[in-house]
């Protein structure tokens, strides 16, 4: 292909000479240099993000006595994983517990539903805010954020009122629709951010190949995006995870309650069930990660196919 | 059909029309999801945002233009919170943005194990926020609190320090939970911005003599200034209207140490039934975000050129 | 073009979205075609399980026609969602064509869920559960039901009349009392002992004794540690020791502030007092309840207030490092007054938008019954005055009962005022601005004081 090669002419050649090299380049104290502090920086990144979490998973596994020694023993005399086992596969007699299974299922839905309409509806609408040239480009891409600039506080009132009117209340249906249309604005925003970094004249071409607009976004843009494409999508999932105030509202039982609805369940008065809590938390941060980890190859994708030229 | 006299007139009349329509046709789905669910809410908003209406009054709800916008602006508490949620965007977008960046940087580099820095480097992200808060509640907790025990344990403090209840940390308790949630979520969207660019201009550049330092200043930063933008504005809309995080942690104290705009919103308006004034605040916090957003696109545009 | 850019890799995810957006479908339609049918039996399930009166079986019968009530009740210990099915499946013996669908919800999340729906054109609930301060708000806001003529003798004269105001407004009744409680002196037995102090203090200067002899042994930093967070819970503590001191009326007949003077002042001057003697750890101003309890148990303090739940969870051996050390007695008084105790109760309320208020009312009355109340009383207190003469109800734990029957005979509720919330918040960052040093008791609460009338307006 010849477009991208306009972008660094002259230094192809060079570029490609000294690269065959570089991958057998001999251990020099520099690059070991490098090295350590990449693996250092690393290491310290993973102790900063794991430390609080490890602090959940040991307060979800001891009795609440172990965790207030002074000075404070790190690994708890008693451990025992019977929190766990209540949530998922106890008694149907808990009612909390029950509850929180229903969420996740909840949860799962509403956040998968509202990813797809998301993602679906706002990259097509970043496209065209990132490529097309129309009237009112500007300050509709600025409506479509102004919308996500009030406060939920001000809009859950007026947004009770029509989902009661049109009988929604407490359906997974109503959080499916109120955010997706929060969650679109972030995508189109981003999907633009996205699509304006990959060069323009990849589209030409495909133009030229006699592609349609929207051939030139799936076949074209879409495999190139797809690091900010799946990046997007767990922003938009995350979103819609962990929303609570409007499902707070709208939601009355099992049949729509969602996961921070279902985990506020377990303060009671003046009582926090903390080791409960902190299961619950681990156990809704699973789902999320596990995503992470199927997305983490295809956030590279762009990389090693750009790399696989030559 | 070839080109030739006739073709052109018929160019010319309908070149504009197919990009515009393709283009109405591409955002109308995204302004229907958006519009049908939000326009009425903000529509009604706007509308109460200009009357008296409390609940503790049914019935009463005398029309009183912009009194609630008047109140609210003359009012000494409404600047206090407003100041305090601008101190927790600044700092925390800042640190997040850069802390972002940074993890960024390192999770792009090819090394061993870097799978696994990249799936586990969401769970903070991906931690429900009640559940987050309530942890740091825990953690930060002045007499059983773990942060107590590590620094005491390592000699770094001798008597345990309070740390929520005291005005002058209490806002900085409050932000490292912030920062630790969303660090993850500018690393990763940042991190999709960097796929983007051309792996060839560094490889290019190195040849020409250019060091890390320089890479990073003359190619990644322009090159990322896009989506680095777009995370900015995303974090600063969030940060401004934060809730939950600190209602869950510190519920606005101590003496309203951290009783920021969103805080101070719900008390005056939802917890005293007074929703002619909520709305208002509602709109009062929108425009403040836009002032901010205004603000980056300018100094961008400034750098910029 | 398909070279750079890798067009397997591109391929696969876009199969992979494909399946992906094949799978939400699938999802979504069995999803929202199940919900709008599944809905009520599921959530009618929970509540009715054991109950589970069939409509149809009840029908033929004299018992009336098929009803159902939508009941906001809260997540917690005591009456929790088993012991209200319980309850449920007892009362629907004698009332089978009334459904119960009751909604648990968090404590921080009742009030907003209320104001929400009834906000919102009302209709939901028929029945809610409403904390001590809120009736006058929700009566003026017209979600609650005035049912003074509709209380049966028996409540009326069994009941301790302190529970009552939980639920008065004017002299109206509007709720039926069902969670009986307030905050008790709790004190860690071997502590005390210790530091050579062997009854509980009665009074608040002996209890300021007692932690400056605990202080004095070294063996702990802060004797007392208590719930001041800018929350319910430091307008609690303040109004129960503003009680001990002189009197907790908040403001007079005509609307004047009173909180500022008196019992008000005396409590914020002697609470800043012991912090600045160090008897009181500085955390307390970030601690709920809960967190006292938990900070109690670490064995690190000697005395605290708390809610009667306190007691069953600080001497729990699983959650506790003194269990079996923590006793209660009645909270110290001052001067003429030998205790005091603010009004933690709830209460019942028919909402005005319920189609069946008699039923509502018949339920709440139900739940509320001595009978129902004597279900769970390691988590909370009945409120009937027989219970606590009830050796069968009693015997458990008979030094709470004690201290319980002399301090419910003289509860005092925070004000029942409509501008209630307004001023609570103003009072709360009051209080702690006081504590903190950035006012001075005096200053803190007359600033909040000029703010009164246009709370009152």
């Amino acid at each position: 292909m010849t477009i991208d090669r306009t972008t660094i002419s002259g230094t192809d050649g060079r570029a490609h000479a000294s690269r065959v090299p570089a991958r057998r380049k001999p251990i020099t104290p520099g690059r070991v240099a490098r090295a350590m502090f990449l693996y250092a920086g690393m290491v310290i990144a993973l102790v900063v993000v794991v430390a609080p979490f490890s602090w959940l998973v040991i307060s979800s596994v001891a009795d609440k006595a172990d965790l207030l020694t002074k000075p404070l023993e790190w690994i708890p005399a008693h451990i025992s994983f019977g929190r766990f086992v209540d949530l998922t596969v106890g008694s149907s007699a808990d009612e909390t517990a029950q509850g929180f299974r229903a969420a996740i299922m909840n949860s799962m839905l509403i956040a998968s539903a509202t990813t797809a309409v998301g993602m679906v509806v706002g990259t097509l609408a970043a496209y065209a805010f990132a490529r097309l040239r129309f009237p009112g480009r500007s300050w509709m891409i600025l409506a479509f954020m102004a919308t996500t600039m009030l406060p939920p506080i001000a809009l859950i009132l007026p947004l009770f009122q029509i989902m009661k009117a049109l009988g929604l209340t407490d359906t997974p249906l109503a959080l499916i629709i109120i955010y997706s249309s929060f969650v679109t604005p972030y995508v189109v925003w981003l999907m633009r951010g996205y699509i304006e970094t990959i060069p323009r004249e990849l589209d030409d071409a495909g133009r030229v190949d006699g592609c349609s607009r929207l051939g030139v976004l799936w076949r074209v843009i879409i495999p190139v995006a797809t690091p900010g494409l799946l990046s997007t999508a767990l922003l938009a999932f995350l979103l819609a995870w962990d929303e609570f105030l409007y499902a707070l509202v709208i939601t009355q039982s099992n049949a729509s309650k969602t996961l921070p609805v279902a985990l506020n369940d377990f303060i009671g008065r003046y009582g926090v069930d903390f080791g409960r809590l902190a299961t619950g938390g681990v156990i809704a941060a699973i789902p999320p990660v596990l995503i992470a980890f199927a997305f983490q190859r295809h956030i590279v994708a762009g990389l090693t196919a750009g790399s696989v030229k030559g | 059909m070839t080109a030739g006299t006739l073709d052109r007139p018929r160019q010319r009349r309908s070149k504009p029309w197919p990009e515009t329509w393709v283009a109405a046709a591409f955002v109308a789905p995204a302004a229907l999801v958006i519009l049908l669910v939000v326009v009425v809410p903000l529509v009604r908003a706007a509308w109460m945002s200009l009357f008296d209406i409390e609940l503790t009054s049914p019935g009463v709800e005398p029309f009183v233009g912009l009194r609630n916008y008047v109140t609210q602006l003359t009012s000494a508490d409404f600047w206090d919170s407003v100041s305090k949620a601008l101190f927790f965007t600044g700092v925390t977008t800042a640190l997040e943005l850069s802390l972002g960046l940074g993890l960024a940087m390192l999770m792009d580099q090819p090394m061993r194990f870097r799978w696994l820095l990249r799936s586990i480097v969401i769970l903070p992200w991906a931690l429900p926020t009640i559940v987050n808060a309530l942890m740091w509640r825990w953690i930060d907790n002045g007499t059983y609190g773990s942060l107590n025990a590590l620094l005491a344990q390592t000699g770094v403090i001798h008597d345990y320090v309070p740390w929520l209840s005291q005005d002058s940390t209490a806002m900085w308790m409050v932000v490292l939970a912030d920062v630790w949630k969303m660090t993850p979520f500018c690393a990763i969207l940042i991190l999709a911005g960097l796929q983007g660019i051309d792996r060839e201009l560094f490889e290019a550049a190195r040849v020409d003599g250019a060091g890390s330092r320089q890479i990073f200043r003359r190619i990644i930063v322009p090159l990322l200034t896009p989506i680095i933008l777009v995370v900015l504005v995303l974090r600063t809309m969030e940060a401004f209207k934060v809730f939950d995080i600190i209602w869950i942690m510190t519920g606005g104290g101590p003496a309203n140490a951290t009783q920021t705009v969103a805080i101070y919103a719900y008390r005056t308006a939802y917890q005293s039934y007074d929703f002619g004034q909520g709305a208002a605040l509602g709109y009062l916090i929108a425009i403040f975000i836009m002032l901010l957003a205004a603000v980056y696109l300018k100094l961008l545009r400034r750098t910029g050129a | 073009m398909t070279n750079r850019y890798g067009a397997r890799g591109g391929l696969r995810i876009r199969a992979g979205v494909v399946l992906m957006a094949a799978a939400f479908a699938a999802a979504g339609c069995s999803g929202s075609s199940a919900t709008p049918s599944a809905a009520q039996p599921s959530a009618a399930a929970p509540a009715s399980a054991s109950a589970a009166a069939p409509a149809s079986a009840a029908a033929p019968s004299a018992a009336g026609e098929a009803i159902t009530l939508h009941v906001l009740l809260m997540k917690q210990a005591a009456y929790s969602d088993t012991d209200v099915a319980a309850m449920t499946a007892a009362f629907n013996v004698d009332h089978p064509n009334i459904t119960i669908v009751p909604e648990f919800v968090a404590y921080d999340a009742l009030h907003d869920k209320i104001v929400t729906a009834q906000a919102g054109g009302g209709g939901v609930y028929d029945l809610i559960l409403v904390d001590t301060p809120w009736p006058a708000e929700m009566v003026k806001a017209g979600i609650i039901t005035d049912i003074t003529d509709k209380i049966p003798a028996e409540f009326s004269t069994g009941v301790f009349d302190a529970a009552w105001t939980a639920a008065k407004y004017n002299g109206k009744i509007y709720g039926v009392p069902w969670i009986n409680d307030t905050k008790f002196f709790f004190y860690n037995e071997k502590m005390l002992n210790n530091a050579g102090i062997t009854a509980a203090p009665k009074t608040w200067d002996e209890v300021e004794a007692a932690a400056k002899a605990v202080k004095a042994k070294g063996e702990v930093k802060y004797p007392i540690i208590s719930s001041w967070k800018q929350a319910e819970a430091v307008i609690c503590e303040w109004t129960q020791i503003a009680a001990a001191m002189g009197g907790s009326e908040f403001v007079d007949a005509q609307g004047k502030p009173l909180f500022n003077q008196g019992g008000g002042l005396a409590a914020l001057k002697f609470m800043k007092k012991l912090i600045d003697e160090g008897l009181v750890d500085p955390a307390s101003l970030s601690s709920t309840e809960d967190d006292v309890n938990t900070a109690m148990s670490t064995g690190q303090y000697a005395m605290t207030l708390n809610w009667t739940y306190g007691l069953s969870v600080m001497n729990d051996p699983k959650a506790s490092k003194v269990a079996g050390q923590i006793k209660v007695a009645p909270s110290p008084g001052e001067g003429s007054v030998t205790t005091s105790g603010v009004n933690g109760g709830m209460s019942l309320a028919v909402t005005t938008t319920s189609k069946h208020p008699a039923e509502a009312l018949q339920y709440a009355l139900f739940l509320a019954s001595e009978k129902s109340q004597e279900m769970d009383v390691a988590n909370a207190l009945p409120m009937w005055k027989a219970s606590f003469d009830n050796a069968d109800v009693t015997k458990n734990n008979p030094t709470l009962f004690a201290a319980a029957k002399i301090q419910f005979s003289g509860l005092v509720a925070r004000p029942v005022v409509p501008y209630y919330t307004k001023l609570s918040n103003a009072l709360q960052a009051a209080i702690q601005e006081a504590l903190l040093g950035k006012k001075t008791p005096e200053q803190a609460l007359n600033d909040v004081a000029a703010q009164l009338p246009s709370f009152q307006q």
